[in-house]
C-alpha cells in the first residue's frame, strides 16, 4: 500500500482518525508521518536488515520501487524487508542495484573475494538425475516383485555407473 | 520412538573429547559454509514438494560425495519434538532446523547428514549448511573438512552463484563466502574482572562478532561465548579465517593474564567462590540448568587453575552437554517434568563428580 500523502513510498503507519464523529483511515509513509509529527517508532522495520534496505534503497542509482518482482518466485522487496530473507537466487538479479548497495553497507563490500565456483556440467548432472530415477524404479520395482524389470533397471544402472 | 544416538558416528560427541588445542579454554570450533541448490526457492519461501526435491537431490549424490559415504541421513521432520531437542542440544542441529521455535515449526524436508567429519543440515534458513564441528581451537583442520564437502557436493549439485556477488544465501548477511566460522570460549576470568566488555567492544572493531552457548539471538551463560566472523563478503575465506585465529589468540591470551591477576590479587576470595562452586554440584539435590551451567563454569576455571585435580576437560565438557533437559529425559527413557529434571540433573552432576573428583580440599 502506498503512502496516502506522498503516493510515492511503502506506507508503514496507519491511523484511524477520528474528526467530528468522523472516522477517516490514513496510511502514510515513515517520512511522511514524521513530518505530520506521527510517533513512529511503533512503526519499527520488521527485521533489523529492512532498515538497511530502506536507506540502500533510498542511495541506490537506480532505485527500484516495490512494485519489482523476481521473476523467478515472484517476491518483492517489500517480502524482504518482512521477512529479512530473500526468495530465491534469481532475487539477486531481479533486486541487483538495491541489494548491491545493501551488501556494501552489511559488509563493507559487495564483491565476492573468495572461492569461484563453477557448476557441474550439465550431462553429469543428467547422468545423476537420470541415476536417482532409476535407482527410485528399481526400488519399486523389488517392493511389487517385478524381477525381470528390476533385473533390465540394475543392468542400466550399472552400465551409467 | 526414541532416536538411536549409537547410529551417529561417535554418538555426535567427539566435539567434546577435548582433544583440540587450548581445550581448556575453547570448548569448540565450527564452521558452516550456507550454500542453496540452483533451480529452486529459498528454504522460506519454497513449497512443501520442492523442499522435498531438494532432498531427493541430495540423497540422489550423497553416494558420490566421499566425504559423506559413512554419514546417517536423519529425517528431522518426521521426528518427535524431544529428539529434535536432543539433536540441538548436543549443537549437530540448529534451533531453526529442529523447528524448536514456536514461531517456526519444522518444516518437511528438514534433514541431516551427520558423517565422521563433517555434516550437512538440509532444508534450514538455506538449502544446506555445510559444517564441521571440532574439539578445541582447531579452525584449520575444521576449514580443510569442510572445503573438501564443498568441493565433493558443489561438483554435483549446482550451487547458486553469482560472478560478483559469490555464493547466494536467503540471508545477504550469508552471502559471498557463506562461511560462519565460530569458536566457543570460555572466559570467565575476563567476566571476573569486568575486563569481557572491552574485549566484546575490541571484537566488533575487528568485523568479529559473538553470541550465546546456541548461537544466533541465544544468551551467554556459564560465562561461554561463540566468536565469529561478521562478514562473509569481500574478504577471501583464508583471510577471514587469519583474523579470527589472530583475535582468538590475543582473547586467550587476554583470559589467561586476566586469571593471574585473579590469583595474585584477590587469590582467596577466587578459592573461596570456585571451591563453593564445586561443593554445590557435588552435593545440591537440585539443579536448575542455568544453576548447573554457571557452577560448572567456576568447575572449570578451578581445573584450569589447578586448585581442582583429577577431574578431565572431557568429563566437563559432556557434563554441559548431558545436563541438558532432552539428554536427561533421554537417559531416563522418559519424559520429564522441570522439577524432575532439576534432581535427575543434579543426581547426574553428582556422580560425575564424584567418580572423578571425589571429595577433596
Amino acid at each position: 500500500m502506498l503512502c496516502d500523502n506522498c503516493k510515492e513510498r511503502d506506507a508503514v503507519v496507519h491511523l484511524t482518525q477520528i474528526v467530528e464523529s468522523a472516522v477517516t483511515q490514513l496510511h502514510l509513509c515513515e517520512k511522511c508521518a514524521a513530518e505530520k509529527g506521527v510517533e513512529t517508532t511503533v512503526a519499527m522495520p520488521a527485521h533489523p536488515l529492512a532498515g538497511l534496505l530502506q536507506s540502500a534503497q533510498q542511495q541506490a542509482t537506480s532505485a527500484q520501487g516495490d512494485a519489482v518482482r523476481c521473476a523467478f518466485c515472484s517476491s518483492t522487496l517489500r517480502d524482504f524487508r518482512a521477512s529479512g530473507r530473500l526468495g530465491c537466487a534469481h532475487c539477486y538479479g531481479a533486486f541487483e542495484a538495491s541489494l548491491r548497495e545493501l551488501l556494501r553497507r552489511v559488509h563493507g563490500n559487495s564483491r565476492h573475494a573468495g572461492r569461484r565456483y563453477e557448476p557441474p556440467r550439465p550431462d553429469l548432472l543428467e547422468r545423476d538425475s537420470t541415476l536417482g530415477e532409476l535407482r527410485d524404479r528399481l526400488r519399486r520395482a523389488i517392493e511389487s516383485e517385478q524381477f525381470e524389470l528390476a533385473a533390465d533397471l540394475r543392468d542400466r544402472i550399472r552400465v551409467l555407473e | 520412538m526414541t532416536l538411536d544416538l549409537s547410529l551417529l558416528p561417535d554418538g555426535g560427541t567427539r566435539w567434546l573429547d577435548a582433544s583440540g588445542e587450548h581445550a581448556n579454554v575453547v570448548l569448540s570450533t565450527r564452521i558452516r559454509l550456507a550454500r542453496n541448490v540452483e533451480g529452486f526457492a529459498f528454504t522460506g519461501r519454497a513449497r512443501d514438494g520442492e523442499r522435498l526435491r531438494v532432498l531427493a537431490k541430495l540423497r540422489d549424490v550423497v553416494q558420490h560425495v566421499p566425504s559423506l559415504t559413512n554419514g546417517v541421513l536423519l529425517r528431522v521432520d518426521e521426528m518427535p519434538p524431544g529428539d529434535r531437542l536432543l539433536l540441538h542440544e548436543r549443537h549437530l542441529v540448529s534451533k531453526e532446523l529442529a523447528g524448536l521455535d514456536a514461531q517456526h515449526p519444522v518444516r518437511s524436508g528438514a534433514a541431516v547428514i551427520l558423517s565422521d567429519q563433517v555434516g550437512v543440515m538440509v532444508n534450514e534458513e538455506d538449502h544446506l549448511r555445510l559444517q564441521a564441528l571440532r574439539s578445541g581451537f582447531e579452525l584449520a583442520s575444521a576449514y580443510a573438512a569442510v572445503r573438501q564437502l564443498d568441493e565433493e557436493l558443489g561438483g554435483r549439485v549446482p550451487f547458486a552463484y553469482h560472478q560478483e556477488f559469490g555464493f547466494l544465501t536467503a540471508c545477504p548477511t550469508n552471502t559471498g563466502t557463506g562461511m560462519r566460522a565460530s569458536v566457543l570460549i570460555h572466559l570467565p576470568g575476563l567476566v571476573l574482572t569486568k575486563e569481557i566488555g572491552k574485549v566484546l567492544a575490541g571484537l566488533q572493531q575487528m568485523g568479529l562478532t559473538y553470541r550465546g552457548l546456541y548461537g544466533e539471538g541465544s544468551e551467554v551463560v556459564g560465562n561461554f561465548f561463540q566468536i565469529s566472523n561478521q562478514t562473509t563478503l569481500g574478504q577471501a575465506e583464508e583471510e577471514l579465517l587469519d583474523k579470527l585465529v589472530r583475535v582468538v589468540r590475543h582473547v586467550i591470551e587476554r583470559e589467561e593474564e586476566a586469571r593471574r591477576v585473579l590469583l595474585r590479587e584477590a587469590g582467596y576470595i577466587i578459592e573461596d567462590k570456585l571451591w563453593r562452586a564445586f561443593g554445590t554440584l557435588r552435593y545440591a539435590r537440585s539443579l536448575t540448568f542455568d544453576e548447573a551451567m554457571n557452577y560448572l563454569s567456576g568447575v572449570r576455571l578451578a581445573v584450569g587453575l589447578k586448585l581442582i585435580h583429577g577431574l578431565s576437560v572431557y568429563t566437563l565438557n559432556k557434563l554441559l552437554i548431558f545436563s541438558q533437559s532432552a539428554h536427561l529425559a533421554h537417559s531416563e527413557g522418559r519424559a520429564l517434568t522441570e522439577s524432575e529434571s532439576n534432581l535427575v540433573r543434579a543426581r547426574y552432576v553428582r556422580q560425575a563428580l564424584a567418580s572423578e573428583a571425589g571429595s577433596q580440599g
